[in-house]
């Protein structure tokens, strides 16, 4: 002021540079959010960090987000009237409506989906003066795993070296430890606390190391109750009929798994390639299943609606677990042309060795997941000349795996993002000779996810003497339907006890049939929950053994580490070969990781009462 | 030239035009607050939102252009609702003092009181603040009350925009804004002149004319002369030569205070002598209301009417000039004279006196 200005690049406020920190500690705070939060108390917290970012020149922003916050605390405080949520309703609409700026009408506009969408917490805060059921915290890795498994035990276990005990501790909720180390989406890993100092524990690696280790077909099960003469048929030898099998078997059930393919495993054999997991990985999964009790195998038997009557009339009790096995088409010119096929189809035939040969050809892959990538991945390791995914989203839209994607990415594979396939141009013998594809660009966030809209662009052309389709599956339900079972959008009906919604009174249906194309670990859930349900609809109430306890914890290490992450052969070694890609742990990576875990089965919430998510 | 509507009227409004500018020329009111013309324009009170067809959110008529075919709405209950709460915001953003101003009426209303009347605003039932901040008043012309201010920015805008001071500010700290007023204890070390502009914005009285506080006593009045309200009586600063407009507020005959009036070279500011120094010696008890004569006889000054006066001036001016020439005269001008009043002082030194012997201590 008055005297001569010059300019500076120092920043205005010297403390914004050192801001850099605090920021990032508050995007940890709230990756971080414990599952299991009031969303009420979730609400006030966002509130209150809208109220603190106000430059302070508005009024609905200054003066209405610090009040709003104060009715919403009262309402978490279980302390407000019931005109609470019209009154903040109003305000919230003053605020979304007349803000200058995003940092009012974006916080405003929060709060409102808030509400709506909470609308029962709401409620019961004002007129309970409590929670809805269920509310309150609880371990963030075991609550998250939707089988509950008791990961920071078997963490605690890899690091004190026990690395059987570890398996058979996942094993107690989830007889699959090698498969889910292998390609399991971890979900454990999401808000784990770990991000409050650093990064997620690595989990899934952790379990890779156990198992690499201990592999789980040494590992000896738990011992099982005395037999039931009760008979448990299931439909479906995936991960969701084996869990469910391993359950049955060891509450002393017997058991008879019938599957349609020559051999057990379902997707994790039929669709995943062996370069995510070794088929002989899988098999000790499998053989560790199958000690576990009275499992018959009936591989080859494809059950159609007379075979699923009979079954239904013959055991004690049926799950249904017959998994996605058709591959959706594309309803356009030239798809019946020969050279274009169905993802699953292809990685179906891989299951039982039949290898495609592409050598010297152009592939494109039609789709953006995780089966997109390992068709791409697979049609690499079959000598194709190029391999392209024609996807019409952009790569950070696509729902595969990130990890997915690079490694196709560093394999040679070609993403053609923003391309919807409009149609297949066909020789003269029939035979696909490319891809043609409308140019798309991105546009406004649709069902929460941004739309393609089609471009000003020309139609591109893809070279391609293979087109494999890899939209998503559907349920192949006719059988189950033809014997009264319903379905809704073409999946299974059943309540969420997994017991069918309607038919034979002693079906019960679970995995991808039930919920749609999901993860490995959901279909491994469902197993569970089916198979302790059998148990109940059976007369039962058994206990499944576990013989093994999580080891005292020490007290949390709070230097930041680095993460370890699982690194891959290289690139142009692995896109020739059928072999695993990624490789383990060492033991110090192992050992460090392990050590980072804050054992929250033992510190805060997982030390009190409702604190965990475990069956006893 | 715009073709909008307003309310379904039919308006032809100046391209670049806000909708505010649109709406006041044809005579549409719309609440307004925060805004102040030739001052601040930051849209921050949102009293003024209106509804603009085909958008989503409501609009601050004070900031947003009128587009070619613009249908705009000034009033519905869902404003009349935003505008109501953005006032009950503002009043319970600080303490009691504050919030009271919605019930106060009458002449001497500030006018944020007189737009919650209009808008029905009442005084809100849960202010639980105190009026805990200290008074900023070390400047003999000017105070701070921040238990009153509301942050409308228009003094800013004053100080700054305006009046180009710069030495008054706003301290944008979130929902902790406080106006940084130059009237403390070290006001001398300051920029302030205080020329009071940022008072005169000022639409609560948290800025504030020592010379006219607003819960003075009542003075003696002249006997006879009752005003029911203040009026304003337009004239020129008596101070210099550049001939700044202000209004005089006259209350029961006396006159109470000062405003900047919108002239062409001062566009309603004012400097520090024309707001605070420009009407205290009007009922000043030394001030002379005759002319006065010295007495030949006694040597005393006495009372004359103005022709006695101006004979005995015009006479003995007069014959000086005849009896020693005009170049003995010498017509030496106040500077507390308009522009008009010294040049007609020259004319009359030039024509009457016959003297070049001119000068002026008007030097602002």
């Amino acid at each position: 002021m008055g005297t001569l200005t010059l300019f500076s690049i120092r920043p205005r406020s010297a403390a914004d540079a050192r801001l850099g920190s605090t920021v990032d500690r508050f995007a940890r705070r709230v990756e971080a959010l414990p599952p299991g939060i009031c969303p009420v108390a979730a609400q006030a917290a966002l509130l209150r960090a809208g109220a603190a970012q106000t430059c302070g020149k508005c009024v609905p922003c200054r003066d209405g987000l610090p009040r709003l916050a104060a009715e919403v605390d009262e309402i978490v405080a279980c302390t407000a009237d019931a005109g609470a949520l019209e009154r903040c309703r109003a305000l919230a609409e003053m605020i979304r409506d007349t803000s200058d700026c995003a940092i009012g009408y974006e916080a405003a506009a929060a709060f409102l989906e808030g509400l709506d969408q909470f609308t029962d917490e709401f409620s019961a805060h004002i007129d309970q003066h409590r929670c809805t059921e269920g509310i309150g915290q609880s371990v963030p890795c075991e609550t998250l795993c939707p089988a509950h498994v008791n990961a920071p035990g078997y963490i605690a276990l890899v690091a004190e070296g026990k690395y059987a005990d570890a398996v058979n501790m996942v094993r107690k909720d989830n007889p699959f430890p090698t498969a889910c180390a292998f390609v399991c989406e971890h979900p454990c890993e999401e808000r784990c606390r770990r991000i409050l100092l650093d990064a997620p524990i690595n989990i899934r690696g952790i379990k890779r190391f156990a198992v690499d280790n201990a592999p789980a077909d040494t590992v000896a099960t738990p011992p099982r109750s005395v037999d039931t003469a009760r008979t448990v048929a299931i439909i479906g030898g995936g991960p969701s009929g084996l869990t469910c099998a391993y359950f049955c078997a060891l509450m002393g059930h017997r058991v008879t798994v019938f599957e349609a393919r020559a051999q057990l495993g379902g997707m994790m054999r039929y669709g995943i390639p062996a370069y995510r997991f070794p088929r002989e990985r899988l098999d000790e999964d499998i053989r560790g299943i199958l000690e576990a009790g009275t499992i018959t195998i009936r591989c080859g038997e494809e059950v159609d609606a007379v075979r699923m009557r009979e079954i239904a009339d013959t055991y004690h009790a049926v799950y249904v677990a017959i998994g996605a096995q058709k591959g959706k088409t594309l309803d356009m010119p030239g798809a019946d042309a020969e050279g274009v096929m169905s993802a699953v189809d292809m990685l179906g035939r891989i299951g039982d060795g039949d290898y495609p040969d592409f050598t010297g050809k152009d592939v494109a892959v039609v789709g953006g997941g995780n089966v997109a990538m390992d068709c791409a991945r697979t049609a690499v390791r079959a000598g194709a000349k190029t391999v392209s995914v024609a996807y019409r989203r952009r790569k950070e839209d696509m729902t595969a795996l990130p990890t997915e994607v690079e490694a196709a990415i560093a394999e040679g594979v070609e993403m053609m993002v923003l391309q919807a396939p409009s149609s297949i141009e066909v020789d003269d013998e029939g035979r696909c000779r490319a891809l043609i594809c409308q140019p798309q660009h991105i546009g406004p966030v649709k069902r929460g996810r941004p739309a393609p809209v089609a471009a000003d662009k020309p139609p591109v052309r893809m070279p391609a003497d293979v087109v494999l389709i890899a939209v998503g599956q559907d349920i192949d339900a006719a059988p189950f339907e033809a014997c009264g079972m319903t379905t809704t959008w073409g999946r299974l009906d059943a309540d969420d006890r997994l017991h069918a919604a309607s038919g034979p009174r002693n079906v019960f249906v679970g995995g991808d049939c039930q919920t749609g194309p999901a993860t490995v670990i959901k279909a491994i859930a469902a197993g569970k929950v089916a198979a302790r349900n059998i148990d109940a609809f059976l007369g039962y109430n058994h206990k499944v053994a576990c013989e093994v306890e999580a080891p005292a914890p020490h007290a949390n290490d709070r230097t930041p580490y680095g993460r370890v992450e699982l690194i891959e052969r290289p690139a142009r070694e692995r896109r020739a070969d059928f072999e695993d890609v990624e490789l383990g742990m060492s033991l110090e990576e192992a050992r460090q990781e392990c050590g980072r875990c804050l054992r929250c089965d033992h510190f805060g919430a997982g030390a009190t009462e409702r604190g965990r998510q475990q069956y006893a | 030239m715009h073709n909008i509507a307003i309310n379904g009227e039919p308006v032809i409004a100046r391209e670049g035009a806000t909708i505010l500018e649109a709406a006041r020329k044809v005579g549409v009111r719309i609440p307004t607050l925060c805004f102040l013309k030739e001052r601040s324009g930051v849209a921050s009170c949102r009293v003024c939102v209106v509804e603009v067809e085909g958008e989503p959110y409501p609009v601050p008529a004070c900031a947003t252009p009128v587009r070619d075919g613009m249908e705009i709405t000034t009033d519905s209950p869902k404003l009349a609702a935003y505008r109501k709460m953005a006032l009950e915001l503002i009043l319970s953003s600080k303490g009691a003092a504050l919030a009271s101003l919605a019930c106060e009426e009458g002449a001497e209303a500030t006018e944020l009181s007189k737009l919650c009347c209009e808008l029905g605003v009442q005084v809100p039932a849960d202010v639980d603040g105190t009026d805990a901040l200290p008074v900023v008043e070390g400047n003999p012309f000017l105070s701070y009350d921040p238990n009153l201010c509301i942050e409308c920015q228009r003094c800013v805008g004053a100080c700054n925009a305006a009046a180009r001071n710069h030495s008054l500010q706003s301290r944008m700290r979130g929902s902790h804004v406080l106006i940084d007023a130059p009237f403390g204890a070290d006001w001398r070390a300051t920029d302030c002149e205080s020329c009071g502009n940022c008072a005169q914005a000022c639409p609560t009285g948290a800025l504030s004319l020592k010379s006219r506080r607003r819960s003075e006593a009542p003075v003696e009045t002249p006997a006879g002369v009752q005003d029911a309200e203040a009026r304003f009586v337009r004239t020129t600063c008596p101070h210099c030569g550049v001939g700044c407009q202000l209004e005089l507020e006259v209350r029961d005959g006396r006159i109470v205070g000062a405003r900047g009036a919108q002239g062409a070279s001062n566009r309603s500011l004012l400097c520090v002598k024309g707001r605070s120094a420009s009407y205290d010696f009007v009922s000043s008890p030394d001030r002379l209301t005759s002319p006065l004569v010295r007495s030949p006889e006694t040597g005393e000054l006495e009372p004359a009417t103005w022709d006695e006066a101006l004979d005995v001036v015009a006479s003995r001016f007069t014959a000086l000039r005849d009896e020693c020439g005009g170049e003995s005269i010498a017509a030496f001008a106040c500077s507390r004279s308009t522009n008009e009043d010294v040049y007609l002082f020259q004319k009359m030194a030039r024509t009457a006196l016959r003297s070049n012997n001119i000068d002026s201590c008007a030097r602002v």
